[in-house]
């Protein structure tokens, strides 16, 4: 059977799957819809926040960029992982008894203050859309190379799916197709995984097999190889950066405090029944998630090395068949600068023939080592498991803050159960279209935006949720200075250094880089942006009236455990 | 302060300090061991790794698996000694 006919398959069964389960479990009242009910169990709820974490960009594009930064790609490995210790040990358990339904309920409350609610609602919206419209970007991509439809059909066809489940079973839908969206992802990551490992070392564990010896006899260790290929060809040695440490401390650290202060993983914890659910679930994901976040490291020196082998001073006319199937895409471009007929794939970008978009190397990968169709197809499912699971876990913050958090919170108090259900179908269903809209017309900022959306939930929410819990003094003249502070301030470095606007446009952000603050890239000045954050709220403290008894006593209740399922009811 | 306040205050205390212990570590093992001691623990290789790379693309998620598993047991037993656990 062909890759096509076995992807059609596949992505055939695995669509059934979810939707079955959005039958299944369809949302009957506002809890339902915005925490499942609160009934999920520790395991399931592990699993679904992992899916809900992982999105296209985990499944598709990291181990792509780590094969082609080496050692620099450590910042998202250790960027998007380490966050969740910090989720777990200082957020997870105490908004959990805190019980209500969203971030911005929280700072809200905690706060005693709509402006501080609203200033939240702002930037949970910011962070979640950016996100979102990624996620519809890398449906369509899997769409239109696996099944040969148009990409725009593609955004649409995923559009159905995900408004299907999420507008019909909000939370308690999107927890129980992500927790199948899980098992899909891991699968389809691991199993090419394992073949390419034992394939090149033997060793069946890829975490193993990145270390190990090569297949051939040598003797030679593959990470010896890689550095001695990539020195060869005048590229960094693999295992070697070439940022500073500087920028990869603070980019390490934006992503790890970007990752705990994320709302779509955050309200994950208000799905489970007892404050110790919420610990041992913020486990469960991180086991979950450490399964793939420690393969991936092992898949990109892999395909770095199995590309390498294949393309580098060899004829183009010898080219493997998916070289020609990437050339179609334009994704992978050859230019034979001396008119030898054979590729040149070097550091020097004058001499350089070959450029190879890192987004393809997972996609690529089962091809390129000669997998079967099935193992083809199955990356393809996965992909569409992780871009499906994450926008889904995004549209729903997104609908909770309009209905929940806009509407009954300030604008309509008096609203019914029943309108506000509606309501919160209503926003999803917008957020949905514009989302796809994004998906299909990309702004040429999306991508940059997506990871700066990292640095923004940095600057804001990371700050003002810890101060609100472990500082009981924080009131809310300290808490709304530092999140709008942090966030024009992020903001303000992005806007002149990623895009240059301050400058005269894109084309002077280049030069910008030895003007970067403390010699720190944007993607890193969330850890700045958060630091400030912290000194303005507790400098603004200092002079202004304290929170008021009954707030200072809902900080002492957050830090006992017991009485969750309780604290939820009103 | 009465009784119940003196106990979760005392809770709080000792929660506050198993952060302290288990951060420290979560620092040590990424922000150390993987970025600033990179390049000194790449000197010594242990199979095919350098150390240094090994805790940034391996060892630093391997512990922070196991540091959230040793909070959970930490705190489950440590709300039952104040009669928090239900």
């Amino acid at each position: 059977m062909s890759v096509q006919t076995w992807t059609y398959i596949l992505v055939g069964i695995s669509f059934t799957l979810y939707i079955g389960i959005a039958i299944w479990s369809r949302a009957g009242s506002t809890k339902e819809f915005y925490v499942a009910g609160g009934g999920v169990s520790p395991l399931a709820n592990g699993m679904a926040t992992a899916a809900d974490w992982m999105s296209a960009a985990s499944f598709i594009s990291m181990a792509g960029i780590i094969s082609f930064a080496g050692y620099d790609g450590s910042v998202y490995l250790m960027g998007w992982t380490g966050g969740y210790v910090l989720l777990a040990l200082l957020l997870a358990p105490y908004l959990r008894k805190f019980g209500k339904f969203t971030v911005p309920d929280f700072i809200g409350d905690r706060y005693y203050s709509n402006t501080a609610r609203i200033v939240a609602v702002i930037c949970a919206l910011l962070v979640s859309f950016t996100y979102v419209a990624g996620q519809m970007r890398g449906v369509g991509l899997v769409f239109s190379r696996f099944l040969e439809v148009d990409i725009n059909t593609g955004v649409i066809i995923g559009m159905i799916i995900v408004l299907f489940y999420a507008v019909l079973g909000g939370m308690k839908g999107i927890t129980y197709t992500q927790v199948a969206q899980y098992c899909v992802l891991i699968f389809a990551f691991m199993v090419p995984a394992i073949f390419i490992s034992i394939q090149m070392t033997g060793n069946p564990i890829p975490q193993l097999g990145m270390g190990g010896t090569l297949n051939d006899g040598s003797g030679t260790f593959l990470l010896d190889k890689l550095d001695g290929l990539s020195t060869e060809l005048g590229f960094n040695e693999y295992t070697d950066g070439s940022k500073s440490i500087v920028d990869v401390f603070a980019i390490t650290l934006a992503l790890m405090v970007g990752t705990a202060g994320l709302p779509h993983v955050i309200v994950r914890f208000f799905t489970v029944k007892r404050v110790k659910d919420a610990r041992k679930s913020a486990g469960w994901a991180l086991l979950l998630i450490a399964i793939l976040y420690t393969t991936a490291p092992a898949v990109a020196v892999f395909a770095r090395t199995n590309m390498i082998n294949t393309v580098s001073n060899q004829p183009y006319a010898d080219m493997p068949e998916w070289f020609s199937t990437w050339e179609k895409t334009a994704l992978i471009k050859f230019n034979d600068k001396n008119g030898d007929g054979i590729i040149q794939y070097v550091a020097d970008a004058n001499l350089n023939e070959l450029t190879v978009d890192r987004d393809i190397m997972v996609l690529a990968n089962p091809e390129i080592a000669n997998l079967p169709a099935w193992v083809i197809a199955l990356v393809a499912a996965g992909s569409l498991a992780a871009a499906l699971s994450t926008a889904a876990g995004l549209l729903l913050v997104i609908s909770a803050s309009v209905s929940h958090d806009l509407i009954k919170k300030i604008v309509k108090p008096d609203i019914s159960e029943k309108g506000e259900l509606w309501a919160a179908r209503a926003a999803a269903t917008v957020a949905v279209i514009i989302a796809g809209y994004f998906g299909i017309d990309p702004p040429g900022f999306v991508a940059a935006v997506v990871a700066l959306a990292f640095g923004l939930a940095a600057a804001s929410f990371f700050p003002a949720i810890v101060l609100g819990i472990f500082y009981k003094k924080m009131n809310k003249e300290g808490a709304i200075t530092g999140m709008v502070v942090g966030i024009l301030l992020m903001l303000f470095y992005m806007l002149k250094f990623k895009f240059g606007i301050f400058d005269g446009g894109k084309e002077a952000v280049a030069g910008l880089k030895e003007a970067w603050w403390f010699g720190i890239s944007p993607e890193g000045f969330g850890t700045v942006a958060m630091l400030v954050n912290f000194i303005v709220s507790i400098v603004v403290m200092q002079f202004t009236p304290p929170p008021p008894k009954n707030v200072q006593d809902i900080v002492e209740d957050i830090r006992i455990p017991s009485g969750a399922a309780k604290a939820a009811e009103h | 302060m009465n009784d119940k306040q003196q106990k979760a205050s005392a809770y709080w205390k000792e929660n506050v300090s198993y952060l302290f212990i288990l951060l420290t570590i979560w620092f040590a093992v990424s922000f150390g061991a993987g970025i600033l001691f990179k390049e000194a623990l790449d000197t010594i290789q242990i199979g095919g790794f350098k150390l240094g790379f090994w805790f940034a693309q391996q060892g630093s998620i391997y512990v922070f698996v196991i540091l959230i598993f040793v909070y959970i047991k930490l705190m489950n037993k440590l709300d039952k000694k104040y009669g928090y656990d239900e």
